[in-house]
């Protein structure tokens, strides 16, 4: 038998893993990420001679397990359209069973990385708004994200937000409600053999049954750690947007001491009680906790703590302060001309 | 589940390929050694390159080492006490053989085995050899992690290599042995860096022609790649991680 060199050896590992495109309309470029079911690479749609995102398994497998998370990830894409979310554009299987979809190819930053070029905390905030604005799409779809964190969030290089990696994603509503029968070739293409019910998830049920712990340490919700997936609602995503938040403002991950100042007493509220350990603590909708930060950037009073007399006037004073400056001034300037000798 | 992709997933995995752990397992003695002699043409070189390197064994001696490791993995029926949900079946099989050497060295009482092993061409010199041309050098191996990695690495050069003759002899068996030939100085001589121009014009082909054969010939590989590591996994969570270890490291 022939020995096979390191760099031999090197070159199989490259070449036997690239997904074989032969047969579909797309021709491979390069790797782009890893994600816990397989790999995303860049390839070139020849048809529409446009860029796109091909997200493909690592292996066939035996149970089809890992193939269905993939459809079933690729559906809830393609019934969630808006711009925060990458629109799906096609699903199906490559000569060697691997299935695969193909997305938009977004050109951007991670968050974690993005972050390091806004320096404002409103800029921040507003980035954090349109990902309020994604979620609570996909709330209003009946579709929870479970796994939302930095990596999770990419800024487009017109500061587009974009909410990612919808492979954890658990669906709410009935599929009638959730993917319309119009709604895409995708979910058509491959039609479950069981209709998708209420607490259906992207995994198969074995997978994100009661006790099975998905997500990643941090970021999710106190319940969804403690492997409750039967009771996850909308209040575990704000819990992660919670985490978010927090992130923006001391640029931390969750559980190491902030880098940046202690947060104003408003937003450190909003924080906390989108974090809060129990659901009934937190926001109930991703909306709620949208228009409390919209609150504090429109120098109003949050929802989310109580203000004192001193609060008020100190908000009164941010909110208002170039005009309190300015009347400061010519008083002191009147007080001034008073007292001088004529 | 969609039908048809459950269909597809299964035809990749013929039923009559089964775990070394199913067959060990097995009350009929053909699967048995069929088990065990799948097991050591995985694994007979790393084993013995690890026995040379970690524990700084002379070429004579390491060979006695790994005959008589098998023999062990056979007359105690290792492979049984080997629990899937604790380790990678690679990692219990290099502890063994570290449980085994230890026991051999301290005992002194290693003997010339190999009565009971597979009838396998065991060569030894080319192993050697490989170890000479790959100049290794045990003091650049200082880690017990380094130690794991080249461990890992030398089991998937085993792995590739039973792979690649496998290819070889389905293109044989499928009249093309052309396919294999290009594959070969393609992939595997990549000293050479042909292009596929240089390619088409050795095997007065089209272009199209040698991108096509690559191609057919890669898929196969992996193909049987995969069927090969499922076989020597000890159960299909192990067999998902290997997949992940062998090919998914490239990936960013």
């Amino acid at each position: 038998m022939k020995f096979l060199s390191d760099k031999a050896l090197a070159r199989l590992r490259d070449t036997a893993n690239l997904p074989d495109l032969a047969g579909t309309r797309y021709s491979l470029l390069q790797p782009v990420a890893r994600g816990g079911m397989g790999v995303v690479y860049a390839a070139q749609d020849q048809t529409l001679s446009r860029r796109v995102a091909l997200k493909v398994l690592d292996a066939p497998e035996r149970s089809g397990e890992l193939a269905r998370r993939l459809v079933r990830e690729a559906q809830v894409l393609a019934s969630l359209e808006h711009p925060g979310i990458v629109p799906v554009h096609d699903v199906g299987t490559l000569q060697d069973g691997r299935v695969f979809y193909t997305m938009k190819f977004v050109e951007g930053q991670r968050l974690d990385k993005h972050i390091q070029t806004v320096h404002s905390v409103p800029d921040r905030l507003r980035l954090f708004l349109r990902m309020c604005d994604a979620v609570a799409f996909a709330h209003a779809r009946g579709v929870l994200h479970r796994d939302l964190k930095p990596a999770n969030i990419m800024i487009g290089p017109f500061g587009e937000v974009l909410v990612l990696d919808w492979g954890l994603a658990k669906i709410l509503q009935q599929p009638s409600e959730a993917f319309g029968a119009n709604d895409s070739a995708a979910a058509n293409f491959y039609a479950p053999a069981t209709p998708a019910m209420k607490g259906d998830t992207t995994e198969h049920s074995a997978v994100t049954g009661q006790g099975a712990i998905l997500g990643t340490p941090g970021y999710m919700s106190p319940e969804q750690a403690r492997g409750d997936n039967d009771q996850l609602d909308e209040r575990s995503d704000i819990y992660s947007l919670g985490a978010l938040l927090r992130f923006l403002l001391t640029e931390a991950p969750p559980g190491s001491p902030p880098a940046a100042a202690p947060l104003e007493k408003s937003l450190a509220a909003v924080c906390a009680k989108a974090l809060a350990a129990t659901p009934e603590g937190r926001y109930a909708k991703a909306t709620e906790l949208a228009a409390d930060v919209s609150r504090y950037l429109d120098g109003q009073p949050v929802t989310a703590r109580k203000e004192t007399p001193l609060d008020r006037a100190a908000r009164f004073y941010r909110r208002h302060n170039v005009a309190i400056l300015l009347i400061a001034a010519y008083l002191l300037v009147r007080v001034i001309l008073l007292f001088l000798p004529r | 589940m969609p039908d048809e992709i459950q269909t597809q997933a299964h035809d990749k995995f013929p039923p009559t390929r089964w775990s070394v752990l199913e067959a060990a397992r097995s009350n009929d003695p053909t699967q048995r050694e069929r088990a065990l002699e799948t097991l050591f043409a995985a694994y007979w070189k790393p084993v013995y390159k690890y026995v040379r390197l970690r524990w700084n064994q002379q070429a004579e001696d390491a060979q006695d080492l790994t005959q008589g490791f098998f023999v062990e993995l056979l007359e105690r029926n290792l492979l049984l006490r080997y629990d899937p949900a604790k380790s990678r079946l690679r990692s219990y099989l290099r502890l063994c053989v570290d449980s085994f050497v230890i026991n051999e060295t301290k005992a002194a009482h290693r003997q010339k085995r190999g009565g009971n092993i597979p009838h396998l061409a065991l060569d030894f010199d080319a192993a050697e050899g490989e170890l000479r041309d790959a100049a290794i050098d045990v003091a650049s191996i200082p880690s017990h992690a380094s130690l794991e990695e080249f461990f890992e690495k030398e089991w998937i050069r085993s792995l590739f290599t039973l792979a690649v003759e496998d290819l070889r002899q389905l293109c044989e068996a499928r009249g093309r042995p052309a396919t294999f030939q290009i594959f070969e100085q393609y992939d595997l001589d990549s000293d050479e860096n042909i292009s596929y121009d240089q390619l088409a014009a050795k095997y007065a082909l089209p272009v199209t022609d040698v991108t096509n054969a690559l191609s057919w010939a890669r898929r196969e590989f992996r193909k049987i790649a995969l069927d090969r590591l499922r076989e020597i996994c000890g159960s299909y969570e192990e067999f998902q991680r290997e997949v992940l270890a062998v090919f998914g490291k490239q990936a960013p």
